[in-house]
């Protein structure tokens, strides 16, 4: 008797688990099936590199957002980046435990503000300073950049601490007998060991970046034109995907599927290189 | 020892007076004073939580990196007090550096390990570099096995080979004393071998002060012997005095093995 209900717990938890692993499954089979066969026949050289994007027309290249989405991801890089390494650094190195308890959790809870609410902050503060303060539309790389840089810092912070914390505490007292000071112990040593954690932090934070979607369509202006400056307005893929999947049908339907696999794929690239490199860090 | 000059024509390196040390409300040292020569190798002994590693790490400022760390007391180095506040700590460790107990490589080449303490302070010329690279590295005994992959990981070393390179390292700054921590503590044999004959040999240029938990080690290479016991300074002597004729009862107990 308690034999059998053993096994039926045992079958149900696995059925459990591995309901996860499948829906990942499935949703990677149905885009692909929905999209893939349309890159094929548009051929993907002309879909992932043509510029003109009329689908009323058939035409449909997704280079300027291609674009777009390099650009506002690399500008979130550049904002969130150097902020959030920077940050944990301060965090584990040289704050007292008491702020340290009081920093932390406001952190975390940077990473639970809904999206809509960053992009409302983008929309209804950050592209008027812009538009008033540095010229154009406001509604631009830019402001898309700044939004997102502090979307990341949550991510790009805490696994930067993680490995911070990582480095054995053996490395700094022995870099500081031999007379380093603390910076020099953190530049020349803590950052090096903490090196493949640091970066996986902020292939992370990448991920996160050109994923986002609601906020970028608040603040990113939308205009499908490749830009020519961080001022001007751009259209990423997942904007792309959640404007007009609305409306499609046929063909251009496809097509937003489509930027969808391509998007798909990025992502499951950029997480692959982030846990190969945190595995790295494990073997040293 | 006996065929070593007189004590008394030697100068003091290092002089600590009533030193206390506290960690919080807890006293780890209690009103040590001793004076520590130029051109010998000191031994503390004790039993573990005795204060010896705690006494070791005093004398560059190390305790400071933990906040409820607090002294009483004088340790002049050259007559000067180190813990007078205008005195720079990280200035003081260039002269007074350590070894730890755990072998600790940084995480990069070898050649950068050794000349990660002279760069520090602004970069030396290449050549120069490659030639303290190579006289701190024969200095520690451990040349002739890493001569031909000085750009390899530091990392990938054995841990006798990573301790001399820690001592190499050390060797590098140019120091004037050298603290070891217990630095054979997990070595075998050759390796620890190594390592004594390498300090016998430094002794004509430094001030060497060695933690050691094996006494026999403390007897084959110390000019004198600190017994500490409970965070207090029991009987310093000679290594042969200390070994065959204790004066304090609580020494010989030690020596003879009947606790600690």
């Amino acid at each position: 008797m308690s034999q059998k209900s053993e096994t039926v717990v045992y079958y149900v938890l696995q059925f459990i688990a591995l309901s996860a692993m499948g829906s990942l499954l499935l949703i990677a089979l149905f885009i692909l099936k929905e999209g893939f066969p349309f890159i094929l026949e548009e051929g993907p050289s002309k879909f992932l590199f043509s510029s003109t994007w009329e689908p009323a027309k058939e035409h449909f290249g997704i280079f300027p957002m291609l674009v777009g989405s390099v650009w506002v991801t690399f500008g979130a890089l550049v904002v969130g980046g150097p902020l959030g390494v920077a940050g944990a650094i301060y965090l584990v190195e040289f704050t007292p435990k008491g702020l340290m308890r009081i920093i932390k959790p406001v952190i975390e809870l940077l990473a639970g503000i809904p999206s809509v609410v960053y992009g409302f902050m983008g929309v209804a503060v950050l592209a008027p300073l812009i538009r008033t303060y540095i010229g154009g539309p406001g509604l631009s790389v830019l402001a898309a950049s700044l939004i997102l840089g502090i979307m990341i810092l949550p991510t790009v912070m805490s696994i930067s601490m993680d490995a911070l914390n990582s480095v054995p505490p053996s490395y700094k007292e022995g870099s500081l007998a031999l007379g380093a000071t603390r910076w020099q112990t953190q530049y020349m040593v803590v950052l090096k060991a903490a090196k493949s954690g640091i970066l996986a932090s902020i292939i992370l934070g990448m991920g996160r970046a050109i994923g986002e979607t609601m906020a970028v369509i608040m603040v990113a202006g939308n205009a499908v034109k490749i830009p020519n400056s961080v001022l001007d307005s751009v259209r990423t893929l997942t904007a792309n995907i959640a404007l007009e999947m609305g409306y499609a049908t046929g063909r251009h339907r496809q097509a937003l599927f489509a930027t969808g696999v391509v998007l798909f794929l990025v992502i499951m690239m950029l997480n692959s290189f982030a846990m190969w490199s945190l595995k790295e860090r494990r073997k040293k | 020892m006996s065929a070593e000059p007189a004590e008394g024509t030697k100068v003091p390196k290092i002089c600590i007076r009533n030193l206390k040390v506290f960690f919080g409300n807890v006293q780890s040292l209690n009103n040590i004073t001793l004076d520590i020569m130029r051109q010998e190798i000191l031994s503390i002994i004790g039993p573990a939580g005795s204060g010896k590693t705690t006494f070791l790490r005093t004398l560059n400022r190390l305790n400071d990196l933990s906040p409820s760390f607090r002294s009483e007391g004088q340790v002049l180095l050259d007559g000067e007090d180190i813990y007078h506040p205008s005195y720079d700590p990280v200035a003081l460790r260039k002269r007074v550096s350590m070894v730890f107990a755990l072998p600790v490589a940084l995480p990069m080449s070898i050649y950068d390990n050794v000349v990660y303490g002279p760069t520090l302070s602004g970069a030396p010329k290449k050549a120069k570099l490659d030639e303290l690279v190579e006289k701190s590295l024969k200095a520690a005994f451990l040349w002739d096995e890493v001569k031909d992959r000085l750009k390899t990981s530091a990392l990938r070393l054995s841990g006798g080979q990573q301790q001399r390179l820690c001592l190499a390292r050390v060797l590098a700054l140019e120091p004037e004393v050298i603290l070891l921590d217990e630095p054979c503590s997990g070595l075998d044999p050759i390796s620890t071998a190594k390592i004594e004959e390498a300090l016998v040999a430094l002794k004509q240029d430094y001030t060497i002060v060695l933690v050691t938990n094996n006494s026999k080690q403390a007897a084959r290479i110390s000019d004198r012997v600190a017994f500490f016991l409970m965070g207090e300074l029991v009987e310093c002597g000679s290594a042969i005095q200390i070994f065959t004729v204790p004066k304090d009862t609580r020494t010989a107990d030690f020596v003879t093995g009947r606790f600690g």
